[in-house]
């Protein structure tokens, strides 16, 4: 993150969920639904406290389980309003069905996921097997780094989400971020809900209904619409199709919210859908999600210091994934590792390298690429095996090794 | 759908069909539907609060009346009913 310049803004200190709570609360939402028990975190416990206090002019909406969770911020965005949920882990997992509803209904749903490991064995700490199983569910995904940035990417999900007609997920680490205190920057209340706005719902036309006239797309007793009825091998191939381009057209709304928000902020996240560091003449890079990748920019100044010629690439943005970016980065390194915080059972690596190793597959230069499956279940991944990693792909460099697919940090 | 089939970029978006759910007779998929003998019916709505579908039409005076081209035929309000003043009449 690059800050270039500063607005008056509040230095508080605040853990990661509670800088998502402090988002949600200066960004004009109208209704939160949420389980309010495990898996759920602070996130939600502080959200209620503003409502009770009277703080906000929000809906707030204790639910019997996170599938009525999203059932509901779902019907309350399909009826106009500003929604936001937050849950975890299993929470996310029996949120499932509503997932793929809410993302192809075209409904700006706003959600925080704190990175928690699913069950079983029951674990509650920090991995990504949780979002990483919901990245087909037609979700945009932005990872944050630390506490400053889950406050900053929940303030722009909602314009993100409400341009591109598409949920935000943006997700900080369990624990690493969620519980860790930090010193985070807070916008003015006026900034943010300017920056915000109220949310605009667009107008369609239903020809063989209402005619000509444009009516707004959205749960209204006046122009009553179904949203996703029966559609079965008449239109249902088309309507995927149009939500994938809808993914697609995300690309330029993403980068376009992000600049905006640099300017009222100050705080710079470019090139946005990752950020490279280091890379430059970088023989060798490590590519990851999230908070781990302080620690691996830390490692890169040390081996840096020794004359190794490596780097770092953060993903924040997993979905739209952004294959031509990855593919132009990569270019000119002839070794990646990739930091994986998460299985895919039964496939050849976690997620991240499948992605990005499929990118790579079309680009002339071909890097070899090594996948590092670490930290399920809150594992720590310290500096010393990160400079093993790093040490194990430039040897690699010399010789290829086999086999491609490691385990980092976990007893034989 | 009797309409011209239109393609992708030509949907209108978010999964809205061409029809309210209004339009859509999902009746037609009953083999039982209610029938109801007004003289047992205590008024008491339970049926026009459990029906899945919406289907019953009620004033929270009269009789509840079941819109029958939108009744697939569950048979929860049967179930549910205290004074057993729903039949389920195949059809």
């Amino acid at each position: 993150m690059v800050v270039q310049k500063s607005v008056s803004q509040t230095m508080m200190a605040l853990n990661g969920d509670e800088a998502v709570a402090w988002a949600v609360k200066q960004s004009n939402v109208d209704v939160v639904a949420a389980y309010p028990i495990t898996p759920q975190t602070i996130i939600v416990e502080r959200i209620s406290e503003f409502v009770h206090n009277g703080e906000v002019d929000m809906e707030f909406i204790r639910v019997e389980s996170e599938h009525s969770a999203l059932s509901a911020s779902w019907g309350a965005a399909l009826a106009g309003a500003r929604a936001f949920t937050a849950t975890a882990a299993n929470g996310l997992a029996l949120m499932w069905e509503i997932l793929y509803i809410t993302a192809s209904t075209r409904t700006p749903v706003v959600m925080a996921v704190v990175n928690r490991a699913l069950s079983a064995p029951i674990n509650i700490h920090n991995d990504h097997s949780d979002s990483m199983g919901a990245r087909d569910s037609g979700w945009i995904q932005i990872y944050s780094e630390d506490a400053q940035e889950a406050y900053d990417n929940t303030i722009m999900a909602f314009r993100i989400a409400e341009e591109a007609m598409l949920p935000v997920m943006i997700t900080l680490d369990g624990f690493t971020i969620s519980h860790t205190l930090q010193n985070v920057s807070v916008l003015p209340d006026e900034v943010v809900s300017n920056f915000v706005g109220v949310r605009k719902v667009p107008r369609i036309k239903l020809p063989h209904i209402y005619g000509e006239k444009e009516i707004p797309l959205m749960l209204n007793p006046k122009y009553p619409i179904s949203f996703g009825p029966l559609d079965l091998f008449d239109y249902y191939f088309e309507h995927k199709v149009q939500q994938n381009e809808a993914m697609k057209a995300s690309v330029p709304v993403i980068e376009k919210v992000h600049r905006e928000f640099t300017e009222i902020s100050g705080r710079s996240y470019e090139p946005v859908h990752m950020i490279p560091y280091k890379t430059e003449d970088a023989d060798v890079v490590l590519l990851g999600l999230s908070s781990t990748m302080s620690v691996v920019r830390k490692v890169v100044d040390e081996l840096r210091s020794e004359g190794k010629k490596v780097g770092a690439i953060r993903l924040r943005v997993f979905r739209p994934f952004p294959a031509d970016i990855i593919r132009k980065e990569l270019s000119k390194v002839s070794t990646v590792g990739i930091l994986d915080r998460s299985l895919s059972f039964g496939a050849e690596g976690g997620p991240v390298f499948m992605e990005v190793r499929s990118a790579l597959y079309s680009s002339s230069s071909k890097p070899t690429v090594y996948d590092y499956i670490y930290g399920l279940g809150g594992r720590d991944l310290p500096p010393k095996l990160i400079k093993k990693a790093f040490n194990e792909l430039i040897e690699a460099r010399e010789e290829p090794e086999k086999p491609v697919i490691k385990y980092l940090g976990v007893r034989e | 759908m009797s309409t011209p089939m239109v393609g992708w970029k030509d949907l209108p978006m978010a999964a809205v069909p061409f029809l309210s759910a209004k339009e859509y007779p999902t009746g037609e998929w009953a083999v039982f539907q209610p029938k109801i003998d007004e003289s047992k019916c205590v008024k008491c709505g339970l049926c026009w609060m459990y029906c899945p579908d919406s289907v019953y039409r009620w004033d929270g005076e009269s009789v509840p009346v079941p819109d029958l081209d939108h009744c697939k035929g569950c048979g929860i309000c049967a179930t549910e009913c205290p004074t057993k003043a729903i039949e389920m009449v195949r059809i």
